[in-house]
């Protein structure tokens, strides 16, 4: 079993007067595991379901290698979907719910029952496989969903929300699992979720969707290294990348800030950005501790500097109290540059 | 000691009064077919067994046999509760399912329908029936009982299918499932309660039909059981006994209905996804 290259090209989408997608362009490499990150409502459920084929595009192609599939019916198209409610037919039994796909391509009975009995053993249900989903646990309920939409060895899995119905533990291994189980079956697989820390810990490339669109489409380390626009700077990362509006000027001044930048940047208004944890405190910005937040074993410190609210990590072994006055220092080659539409700029080579 | 609160025992008299006529009319019933002769309420002679005379004599003057309209009356109620099981849940599935022009008003159509008193309709019908060359056929009369109760069958399954998940039935879709097969094997299933409810009622409601097959059969042949017993009424002499005897035979079969299947009616709304 090996993956497709998935291609979405100017995908669009309309709901009535909702403009859902304004014009997706993806492509994914096979075997690759690519996540949808985006808040509520920016479209990767549709985007989802169009790849799937329950909705029809206003516009736009899907192409699975170089084959066209945004004309097949859902059934043709060699995929496998996990839905966040998980969607197990109630009325079956786990067996007859990892069947079902099987049963409907008529394969013959001993071989579904040997095709349903090894995609439980791999899951781990094999235990559950007479009763029905209401009386076993959201986890097993959500693995007996992974089983069905694995046994019939699709060529692309999608995976809307898998995990977001379970609790903080079992999620974590549930996490580990999906990402080894994939990577075995090599299958081209989406991920969507609006967790962050999950897209960035299982995926290969992370998609980061605005309402209707993708901002950025990269790898976790190069989202969070060199985000594309003010939008994927505010939402990867946590405590989120502080950002600045004011002007480039030979440095980029913001009402009251004057920081200095390394020389060659164009002038114009703009926004700067710098990671709570890049912020160091041997400098000339004065600001004022406000709150210290204890997180384990460093403080996130939430500080005001000429009237701008910003965040910071607080060192080790340093000791801050409410009403402290810090002396902050932005490091030139830490600080993330973006123009007036907030996409970024990239930094003259120094 | 006193086994209820005096309070409950002014009820119980109070419904006692009320369900009075009803347990009389019963109890006249059963008596008057099992004893030659009945006084107000008290039976005199032996057993009547005069009374059953049509469970074997072929023909009571010049009627069909019991067993042809006892037949016909089964065949009547199940094929109008199966086209009305059938009819309403596809079409119930596709008002709640699909979007198609002029769905709303077809739904307000359907349930303006449910309020015409069919009798007002019966002349029309008749026309219709006679043009189609089904008057005085049993096939007949269930097309036009099956039609009158679709609207209703259609807003209650509707409200069933309703209740489903539609990522449930994304991900039929996704399985591989054409609409034909969601349908039978997703959805239908999964409003069971629904089908036994309704299929409950449309038997019920059509083996106690009257006034359709009266108007829309003529011919003995076609007679249903309510027809069988209300030729006994027009006669000069009525024989109570006998007719008695009908009435009681017309009832047992839903009496037998009720004991075999109250587990599962009684089980209709708990889920009864075990069976
Ligand atoms: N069937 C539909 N009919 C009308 N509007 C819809 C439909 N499905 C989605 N939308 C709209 O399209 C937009 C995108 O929805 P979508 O479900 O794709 O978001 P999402 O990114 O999956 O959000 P969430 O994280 O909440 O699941 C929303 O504004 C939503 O209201
Ligand atoms: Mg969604």
């Amino acid at each position: 079993m090996t993956g497709v290259t998935v291609r979405l090209e100017g995908l669009v989408k309309h709901f009535g007067r909702v403009q859902a997608l304004k014009g997706i362009d993806l492509t994914l490499t096979p075997g690759e595991l690519v996540a949808f990150l985006g808040p509520s409502g920016c479209g990767k459920t549709t985007t989802l379901l169009l790849i799937a084929g329950i909705y029809k595009a206003t516009a736009g192609q899907i192409f699975f290698d170089d084959r066209r599939i945004d004309h097949l019916h859902p059934r043709d198209r060699d995929i496998g979907m996990v839905f966040q409610s998980y969607a197990l037919y109630p009325h079956l039994t786990m067996f007859e719910n990892i069947a079902f796909p099987l049963r409907l391509q008529r394969v013959p009975k001993a071989e579904v029952k040997r095709k349903v009995e090894q995609t439980a053993e791999l899951l781990g249900i094999s235990e559950q496989l007479l009763r029905r989903p209401a009386l076993v646990s959201g986890g097993q309920q959500q693995r007996a969903a992974l089983a069905r939409a694995l046994v019939k060895e699709p060529r692309v899995l999608l995976l809307d929300e898998p995990l977001s119905n379970l609790d903080a533990l079992i999620r974590l291994s549930a996490r580990a699992e999906i990402r080894r189980l994939q990577k075995e079956l090599g299958i081209t697989s989406i991920l969507v979720t609006h967790d962050q820390s999950e897209a960035l810990a299982m995926a290969d490339r992370v998609a980061v969707f605005s309402v209707g669109e993708v901002e950025q489409f990269a790898t976790p380390e190069e989202l969070y290294k060199a985000p594309a626009t003010t939008f994927v700077a505010g939402f990867v990362g946590f405590p989120p990348m502080n950002l600045f509006e004011g002007r480039f000027n030979g440095a980029f001044e913001a009402k009251g800030l004057k920081i200095p930048l390394s020389p060659g940047h164009p002038g114009g208004k703009g926004y700067l950005g710098i990671r709570p944890e890049d912020i160091r405190f041997d400098g000339e910005i004065a600001a004022r501790v406000l709150l210290v937040e204890v997180l384990g074993k460093d403080s996130l410190l939430t500080l005001e500097a000429a009237g701008h609210i910003l965040k910071a990590m607080s060192l080790e072994g340093m000791q801050v109290a409410i009403g402290d006055e810090l002396l902050l220092n932005f490091p030139v080659e830490k600080l993330h540059l973006f123009d007036a539409e907030g996409k970024r700029i990239q930094r003259q080579a120094s | 000691m006193p086994l209820l609160p005096q309070r409950w025992r002014l009820l119980l008299v109070l419904l006692l009064v009320i369900g009075l006529p009803i347990a009389t009319g019963l109890i006249w019933l059963l008596l008057t077919a099992l004893f030659d002769r009945v006084h107000g309420l008290i039976p005199q002679g032996d057993f009547g067994s005069e009374n059953w005379r049509f469970l074997w004599q072929g023909s009571v003057s010049g009627r069909p046999s019991i067993w042809v309209a006892l037949l016909n009356s089964v065949m009547f109620a199940g094929a109008v509760a199966v086209i009305e099981v059938l009819v309403s849940a596809m079409a119930a599935y596709a008002i709640s399912r699909m979007r198609f022009p002029l769905r709303s008003m077809y739904l307000r159509f359907a349930l303006m329908l449910h309020a015409f008193p069919a009798i007002s309709l019966i002349i029309a019908i008749f026309y219709i029936l006679r043009i189609l060359g089904l008057f005085d056929t049993l096939i007949g009369v269930i097309l036009v009982k099956a039609s009158l109760e679709l609207p209703l069958g259609i807003w209650l399954m509707k409200g069933f299918f309703d209740h489903l998940s539609w990522e449930m039935e994304m991900a039929a879709l996704v399985d591989g499932a054409s609409r034909w097969t969601l349908f039978w094997r997703i959805a239908l299933p999964l409003v069971r309660p629904g089908i036994l409810a309704l299929g409950t009622f449309a038997l019920l409601s059509a083996w106690g039909e009257f006034i359709l097959p009266f108007t829309l059969i003529v011919s003995g042949k076609s007679w249903t059981l309510a027809l069988y017993l209300q030729s006994f009424m027009g006669e000069s002499f009525i024989d109570f006994g006998l007719m008695a005897g009908v009435g009681l035979f017309y009832v047992l079969p839903v009496v037998l209905f009720f004991l075999l299947g109250q587990r599962y009616l009684l089980n209709i709304y708990s889920g009864g996804a075990k069976g």
